[in-house]
């Protein structure tokens, strides 16, 4: 089966490809830059005066896992106004903020999305994540493993284990969860929550470890490094949400001694206290140390005014801003001695002097950050808005007017204490297909996705060029996923399932032999069945184990 | 390693011998067992209790798929059964005993078909669901109860009777990761009527125990709740209980380091239990503001949370929820099985039941289809049954624990040609 995608204007930055007026064929799922010239083609679609990128990837989003499921189950009335019935071809479904895993997969293929990565797969919960996703269809599927309070790691680190020892441990984790890359969230506070700690400072210790922020991260960051693992270590840092939490996060860029880190979210860590109110805006010093320091990677987890619910790890900091819970309820959850939950419905409002600040916190990082294959576009799905806030989100960073409009309407304050309306910078179509393909691809070392060179997984958006950038990404003329057409003008067409990347850093099998007694010691899992199987995620051949090549060169 | 191998069976003669076996007959999913497979007679050799004993060592008889009463091929079956499916109006996927892939194939029986969901332990679930989407939680797991516990609050529950390792798993291991010395820890049971001898540590230490009137527990939760804000009781006891014995309680519950609180939904068998649970919460939230506490809800045996978990993720909302509009409608009074059935708001009952209980499904004026392991003496007489296998038995599959976070696989453990509920569903989607 060969398909030429006739005349489009291909916005490919793997390769450089700005705005080039081109063919492409696909064959077998795959792009194909020179067909045999005696090859019969079966489909031909006329793509003159379309425009044409690879399938998005969003490295960020909240779509498995057990805080999510808490999410739907915490919140009927997020699902109630929003009910998605059956049809001949789909599963029926509900949801906005958190809405049903068939629902989450079709949405994204709808919008031209076609890889969704879960940024916080507990280890002990990892099998459900992947469960969860298994049942989200068409696009492919991740998850990186969160590390950084689980007992094994502290311990090993309070007991003064070297790194090659640590690695060990991270590689089996990675292997055993079917992880993709590490997470660390609220490095060590999580655990110190457990023990009646409330806050943890980049240099407080854990009460009962007596490790540190700073010392977990460079343990993270180093072993993610050393392990080849392509992705940086994704941080949550520390002090989310708190006024003047943009004095950890310089420091902890400053703090890794140059290794590479990923910064998450990071429109949540940074907050200054000047002002009458104590909150004000770090987005210039923060986008200056990003700009400066060219190890550091970071995604925004922009919000959007109206109702959402906040998911994460981060159970202290979740337990501390439950006072906002919008509905009044909230969940928090310790878990395994290996980490933890929070879940709480919030709803973000312009009037809101905080909100709107952090609106506007958010669209100056994305405008300050001068390269755009080192800040990703995010909203931290469902904590900032739900996922299908993207083409509104894009709008705003390519429309200075549009965006101008929507700041004027925000609390006056708010307004006096931010620099967005001087900020000139629209991107450019070339640079959200950076921020949206290539640099997602390049950072999760997806080799053959997030490009449309020679011998790329067909996944492939078509959209129709539009004055109004939100009707032009909302609603794409076609997606293919490997090389089918999924969706037409943003109705899905077929529903096909996706496969889940993943890494093998490689382990010494000594590793196993204390971690085998210790989980029979003190865990109530056996290490044979905490890990999670090919087969499991194969699932009978409705799901696919993608294993992503290590980066050239490292130990792993 | 798939799980199939980890269940690693060593051959010995003519018996095969499986360790790290899951369990699948309470929620608290043990994965210590070791099988013995006999020519399919099975026995647990190691991590024993009465309900694995009861649940492994069971016997099948030779039983036929049967439509009204004969017997028919599997085909036969599944076509009786796809026809009452496609005639029905508005089916209930009632009993819901099943794994991971078996709830999947329901519920994707119920979209196509307008039907309607809900378990057979769903009176007790939704005493903590509708608490939950009122006010929220803070809840713990297993491990963490297992290593950081020091004091442990059972309301009105033994633990016991319906979990019989909780305690030799999560209260009296003799290590914790923090150095915990486990026998000191501080029990506590509320309510009459209660096995209390597991709660004696190994070295002899007894329980606290008030002795409340079961169904007066939330009188007890609300006293020590007016007491911990600093509130003066009038009354001198309070469902029974001396106030001074719950003063006495509450220093013990705030001078605790890490203290959880456990209940079982159904062991709360009385009228507007949910504000109970939902006051049980709010205290434990109230507790955090100077220690930490947890909940720990001790139910959901018979595949329960596993059922409520995957309909939650792929239809949005927990079970009771009906797919008869077109899309999932989430009611949990309306939808709550005896009252469908009684009311004859339903036009046709497809049972599931493959663990230890409610194999016979409820009687029923609507055709019933029976999806069921053929154990001796099993009641078949309905419009469709079709024998399936047990899932962690005769097949491989995957369960959630009862807290909800943790999911566990199960392994085959003999063979066996028995089908199971995800199979059979498949076969009835394709036939619809």
């Amino acid at each position: 089966m060969l398909i030429k995608l006739t005349g489009g204007t291909v916005y490919d930055p793997m390769h450089g490809v700005n705005g080039q007026v081109r063919d492409l064929y696909v064959r077998d799922g795959r792009v194909l830059s020179n067909p045999p010239a005696d090859q019969r083609i079966d489909e031909e679609y006329d793509l003159r005066g379309k425009v044409v990128m690879a399938g998005a990837i969003d490295p960020h989003s909240h779509i498995g896992g057990g805080k999510v499921n808490i999410a739907r189950t915490l919140l009927p009335e997020d699902h109630r106004p929003h009910p998605i019935p059956r049809t001949p071809l789909t599963r029926s479904g509900t949801g906005r903020a958190a809405p049903s895993t068939i629902t989450t997969g079709y949405r994204y293929a709808e919008m031209g999305y076609t890889a969704v990565f879960e940024p916080a797969m507990l280890p002990a919960n990892s099998r459900q994540a992947h469960m969860e996703m298994a049942d989200t269809p068409i696009i492919d599927k991740g998850a990186y493993v969160m590390l950084g309070s689980d007992d094994y790691l502290l311990r090993m680190m309070a007991a003064g284990k070297t790194q090659e020892e640590i690695n060990g441990y991270i590689a089996y984790t990675i292997v055993a969860a079917q992880a993709l890359a590490v997470k660390v969230v609220n490095p060590g506070g999580i655990s110190a929550f457990k023990f009646n700690q409330r806050n943890l400072d980049l240099d407080e210790k854990n009460s009962y470890y007596g490790v540190t922020p700073r010392q977990i991260l460079q343990t993270l960051a180093r072993g993610v490094k050393e392990l080849g693992v392509p992705h940086p270590l994704h941080i949550h840092g520390c002090n989310l949400g708190v006024p003047g939490n943009m004095q950890t996060t310089l420091n902890t860029i400053t703090g890794v001694e140059g290794l590479p880190i990923h910064l998450t979210h990071i429109q949540f860590h940074s907050y200054g206290t000047e002002g009458d109110r104590k909150f004000s805006s770090g987005a210039a010093q923060i986008a200056e140390a990003i700009n400066r320091h060219k190890h550091v990677s970071a995604d925004v987890g922009q919000i959007m005014f109206g109702q959402t619910v906040t998911a994460s790890g981060d159970n202290m900091a979740q337990f501390r801003n439950r006072a906002f819970a919008t509905p009044n309820k909230w969940v928090c959850m310790d878990i395994e001695c290996d980490a933890g939950c929070g879940v709480v419905p919030f709803r973000y409002r312009d009037q809101n002097f905080v909100n709107a600040l952090q609106w506007a916190i958010g669209l100056e990082i994305f405008l300050l950050v001068e390269d755009p294959w080192r800040v990703f576009l995010t909203t931290d799905h469902p904590n900032g808005a739900p996922f299908t806030s993207y083409p509104h989100l894009i709008r705003l960073l390519m429309d200075k007017s549009f965006r101008d409009a929507c700041f004027e309407r925000l609390h006056p304050e708010a307004q006096a204490m931010s620099t967005l309306k001087s900020i000139q910078r629209e991107y450019s179509l070339y640079e959200i297909a950076i921020m949206t393909r290539a640099a997602p691809s390049r950072s999760l070392g997806l080799s053959d996705r997030g490009h449309l060179g020679e011998g790329a997984a067909a996944d492939i958006t078509v959209y129709t060029p539009h004055d109004d950038k939100e009707r032009m990404f909302e609603k794409p003329d076609y997606v293919f996923k490997d090389g089918t057409l999924v969706a037409k003008n943003g109705r899905i067409v077929k529903v096909t399932d996706g496969g889940t990347h993943t890494l093998r850093p490689g382990f010494e099998k000594s590793v196993l032999k204390p971690l085998r007694a210790y989980f029979e010691q003190f865990h109530t899992v056996r290490l044979e069945n905490f890990r999670v199987s090919d087969e499991e995620i194969v699932n009978e051949g409705r799901g696919r184990v993608i294993i992503n090549p290590l980066r050239a060169g490292s130990r792993g | 390693m798939n799980p199939a191998t980890a269940a690693s069976p060593t051959a010995k003669s003519d018996t095969r011998t499986h360790t790290s076996v899951t369990c699948p007959f309470c929620s608290l999913l043990c994965d210590d067992l070791e099988i013995a497979d006999r020519n399919g007679k099975l026995t647990v050799t190691a991590g024993d209790c009465a309900r694995a004993r009861t649940g492994f060592e069971r016997e099948y008889a030779v039983v036929s798929p049967r439509t009204d009463g004969s017997n028919v091929s599997l085909a036969e079956a599944v076509a009786a059964a796809a026809k009452l499916l496609r005639g029905a109006r508005h089916p209930l996927f009632g009993g819901l005993g099943t794994d991971v892939a078996g709830m999947r194939g329901l519920l994707a029986l119920a979209d196509k078909t307008g039907g309607i969901v809900d378990h057979m332990l769903g009176d007790g679930m939704y005493r903590n669901i509708l608490a939950m989407q009122d006010r929220g939680w803070i809840m713990t797991t297993m491990t963490e109860v297992r290593n950081r516990a020091d004091v442990v609050v059972f309301a009105n529950l033994d633990a016991v009777s319906d979990h019989p390792r909780f305690f030799e798993r999560n209260i009296w291991n003799a290590d914790s990761m923090f150095g915990l010395p486990t026998r000191t820890r501080q029990l506590v049971y509320l309510g009459d009527g209660l096995n209390t001898r597991p709660g004696v540590s190994p070295d002899g230490r007894k329980p606290l125990h008030l002795k409340n009137e079961p169904e007066r527990l939330g009188e007890v939760i609300g006293a020590l709740r007016a007491l911990l804000a600093g509130q003066r009781l009038q009354a001198s006891t309070v469902a029974g209980v001396k106030v001074a014995e719950l003063m006495k309680l509450l220093e013990i519950m705030k001078g605790a380091k890490y203290g959880v609180i456990i209940w079982s939904p159904p062991r709360l068998p009385f009228a507007s239990a949910d504000l109970v649970v939902e006051a049980i919460c709010d205290l434990v939230k109230e507790l955090n503001a100077q220690t930490r506490f947890s909940g720990f809800a001790l139910g959901g045996n018979e595949g329960i949370l596993t059922a409520g978990a995957v309909c939650a993720w792929q239809s949005g909302y927990q079970l009771r929820t009906d797919f008869g509009a077109g899309y999932p409608e989430f009611d949990p009074t309306r939808n709550a099985t005896a009252r469908l059935l009684e009311n004859d708001d339903v036009d046709l009952l497809m049972w599931t039941s493959t663990f230890l209980t409610g194999h016979t499904p409820p009687r029923t004026k609507a055709p019933t289809i029976l999806l069921a392991p053929p154990l001796r003496g099993l009641d078949t007489r309905c419009a469709v049954y079709i024998p399936v296998g047990t899932p962690g038995i005769d097949h491989r599959g995957q369960m959630c624990r009862v807290d909800n976070v943790v999911s566990l696989p199960l392994h085959q453990v003999r063979e066996s040609a028995l089908p199971s509920v995800a199979s059979v569903c498949n076969l009835l989607l394709q036939s619809l």
